[in-house]
């Protein structure tokens, strides 16, 4: 009783209600797994096997936590860009796009002071130009739906395309390293200006960025003004403009905040993994970013949980060629599948009467009766 | 290149050749978006439909030819790209209209999937060859030989113009096509009349997912004319966009996808003759054109003329 008082307090939720948001998405995935399981089998694994790996390659030991959670961190920023602006009732899928403009951000400055001021300012820099450069980016798609009533995830989608085209005109022409010749690529950032691993890991630093963003844009969304006209506005726009509420504003606001996010997480994969600009930022962290939203029902902690889970199961990928002779796909194959599963879960809210409110109330009155 | 000796005459031949070639995609993608959109539905998971199709045709060509022989076994391989796009498109369709799941990321999920089950299944046959559509010499006018090799066009691309006063005859004049369009505009009304609101969306999504099928077939039967893991570059999602350029419209998809395809075809044309410091962003014009004209025509006060009334709204 004291207990879900006290849960009730921390979440805002019934604690059956919690139980519910916990349990549908758990089912989901062990349904996931069940399909894949049976897919494996057909293709001649033995599933159990491949739950093993995908486990041990995923979760299984220190080592194989630090592969995960170096994937999941760029995910964690990415899915941001769709939960923040999900909030405020807009569909943005422009995550892919605002990266790579925040990776170009961060190698254009990175490149232009690095080496002449301390690694730590330039760093500063780096991240300032790639939160400023994605922020706009997305704001562009805002801007657009506010003042033109353009289809936000549509512009959003036409923007990743056109930041792609920019990154490969610029990387094969003007910033060029002529020097290094396995795919053109930028110059490569000073040493000093490398986000460095946290003590005693192979993890970079980019984790926290990660962890830090998310509670930032949970704290913002659930327990500040700001986020509450957000959300006012996101659940009936008519009814936020009588009550005098900025729409427009708000509008470009949480665009910007979203698009920094992922701009973010640009600079994050350049300074700590690539070190130099090549097509090989766009990996698709930024369209992943976009399922962990949707699976994490944009709520910027679960996001946390949702990348951790998404970043083990890309760590698992070359493990099942190696030792179960399955294609490099399957993981894409189980990746897909989960996700399907997840958001079919969706549908089943409210399905379970045990899941639901008024029998706790009951349960209460009877307990305190 | 073809164009190399032709100097600046090679610049227009160029892109005439590309759009012949580039378009067939778009084309066929784009009147399967447009058939599903109309019904209110967006299926954006029509990327992973192109590389399943471009595999799965790929595939029975190159095994069917053995059997039945080089000339049949690449339109097996198209009615196989067809039948495979149906099967992720009735995945969508049943789970897009489920009550609260969101299309768009339903649609995200199946580029994942379907590009996953395109691989997965597909690996075997990046290195054989597989026998190819035939192609129609629409150059045979001309003595120089480049011309005759630019310009080949594809029968899937005959299908596809075939298949767009088909479709618009199809929404204008036929029980079916009134039921689509009642569904896609008016939910309410079509529920009134006694419509099955489910199954015509079902319908609407499979039978364009078999469109899109068959435009992943014309990527690895016809252009490129491989099967790789990278073969479809965005055509399935630019497909979404085009749609909106077309207002809708299957006559407006053919004209914006020979634009799309020309639009493809102008930086390896210039390239051709040596302007090549801004080929990739030439590559990027079909975007920014599509963007242009949404600026252009959106207006905040109404919604775009043409759109079917519950597209993007939750059912």
């Amino acid at each position: 009783m004291q207990l879900t008082a006290i849960w009730r307090r921390f979440t805002r939720q019934s604690l059956r209600a919690s139980l519910e948001s916990i349990a549908l998405p758990a089912g989901a995935v062990l349904a996931a797994l069940m399909i894949f399981g049976v897919f494996c089998a057909l293709a001649g694994a033995n599933p159990l096997a491949v739950y093993g790996s995908i486990y041990r390659a995923a979760f299984g030991s220190w080592s194989a936590w630090q592969n995960t959670l170096i994937r999941a961190s760029p995910l964690m920023l990415t899915a941001l860009c769709t939960a923040l602006p999900a909030r405020l009732g807009l569909v943005i899928i422009g995550n892919e796009g605002a990266l790579v403009v925040g990776g170009l951000a961060a190698v254009s400055v990175g490149l232009g002071l690095g080496g002449s001021l301390p690694g730590g300012l330039v760093l500063l820099a780096m991240a300032l130009g790639s939160l400023v450069a994605g922020g706009l980016w997305i704001m562009v798609a805002g801007a657009l739906r506010h003042y033109r009533g353009v289809n936000e995830t549509i512009s959003s989608l036409l923007l990743n395309y056109i930041a792609i085209a920019l990154l490969n005109h610029l990387v094969q022409g003007p910033m060029r390293d002529p020097a290094f010749v396995s795919k053109p690529s930028s110059f490569e950032i000073d040493p000093s200006a490398w986000l460095g691993t946290l003590p005693a890991t192979r993890v970079h630093w980019g984790l926290i960025y990660g962890l830090v963003a998310s509670v930032l844009a949970y704290v913002l969304i659930q327990r500040t003004t700001f986020g509450f006209a957000a959300r006012t506005a996101g659940g009936n726009v008519r009814a936020a403009r009588i009550a005098g509420l900025p729409v427009g504003k708000l509008t470009l606001a949480v665009c910007f905040l979203a698009g920094s996010c992922a701009g973010l997480a640009g600079m994050v994969e350049v300074a700590a993994v690539q070190k130099r600009l090549n097509e090989s930022i766009v990996s698709n962290y930024g369209y992943a970013g976009i399922l962990v939203a949707f699976v994490a029902r944009h709520n910027p902690l679960a996001t946390v949980l949702v990348s951790v889970l998404l970043g083990g199961i890309l760590a698992s990928g070359g493990i099942l060629q190696r030792s179960h002779n399955l294609p490099d796909a399957t993981v894409l194959v189980f990746q897909g599948i989960v996700f399907l599963c997840v958001l079919y879960s969706e549908s089943l809210y409210g399905r379970f009467p045990i899941f639901q409110e008024r029998e706790v109330q009951t349960e209460g009155a009877a307990v305190a009766g | 290149m073809a164009t190399e000796a032709l100097g600046w005459w090679g610049v227009p031949l160029g892109i005439l050749a590309g759009t012949l070639r580039g378009s067939v995609p778009f084309l066929l993608v784009s009147l399967g978006e447009c058939l599903t959109e109309k019904s209110g539905k967006i299926n954006l998971g029509l990327e992973g439909t192109l590389l399943i199709g471009a595999m799965s045709a790929y595939a029975i060509s190159y095994l069917s030819s053995g059997i039945v022989g080089p000339t049949l076994a690449p339109w097996l391989g198209v009615l196989a790209a067809g039948l495979a796009g149906m099967g992720l498109g009735a995945i969508h369709g049943w789970l897009s209209q489920q009550p609260r799941v969101n299309d768009v990321a339903v649609g995200i999920a199946m580029i994942i999937f379907g590009g996953g089950l395109a691989n997965f299944f597909g690996k075997p046959f990046i290195q054989p060859q597989a026998p190819q559509l035939p192609t129609l010499p629409a150059g045979g006018w001309s003595s120089l030989p480049q011309v005759q090799s630019a310009l080949q066009v594809s029968p899937l691309f005959l299908l596809g113009v075939a298949i767009v006063p088909l479709m618009s005859w199809f929404f204008k004049s036929t029980r079916w096509g009134l039921y689509v369009r009642a569904v896609g505009d008016s939910p309410d009304a079509a529920r009134a009349m006694g419509i099955s609101i489910f199954w015509v969306r079902m319908a609407a999504i499979v039978g364009g997912s078999f469109l899109a099928g068959i435009g992943g077939a014309s990527l690895s039967l016809f252009y490129p004319g491989v099967w790789t893991e990278r073969i479809s570059s965005g055509q399935g999602l630019m497909a979404v966009a085009l749609v909106i350029f077309a207002r809708w419209q299957p006559w407006q998809c053919l004209w914006a996808s020979l634009l799309f395809g020309g639009a493809q075809a102008l930086g390896p044309a210039f390239q051709s003759v040596g302007i090549d410091s801004y080929y990739y962003l030439f590559n990027a014009a079909p975007y920014i054109l599509t963007l242009v004209i949404m600026i252009i025509t959106c207006s905040p006060k109404r919604t775009l003329a043409g759109a079917p009334g519950a597209l993007g709204k939750d059912s």
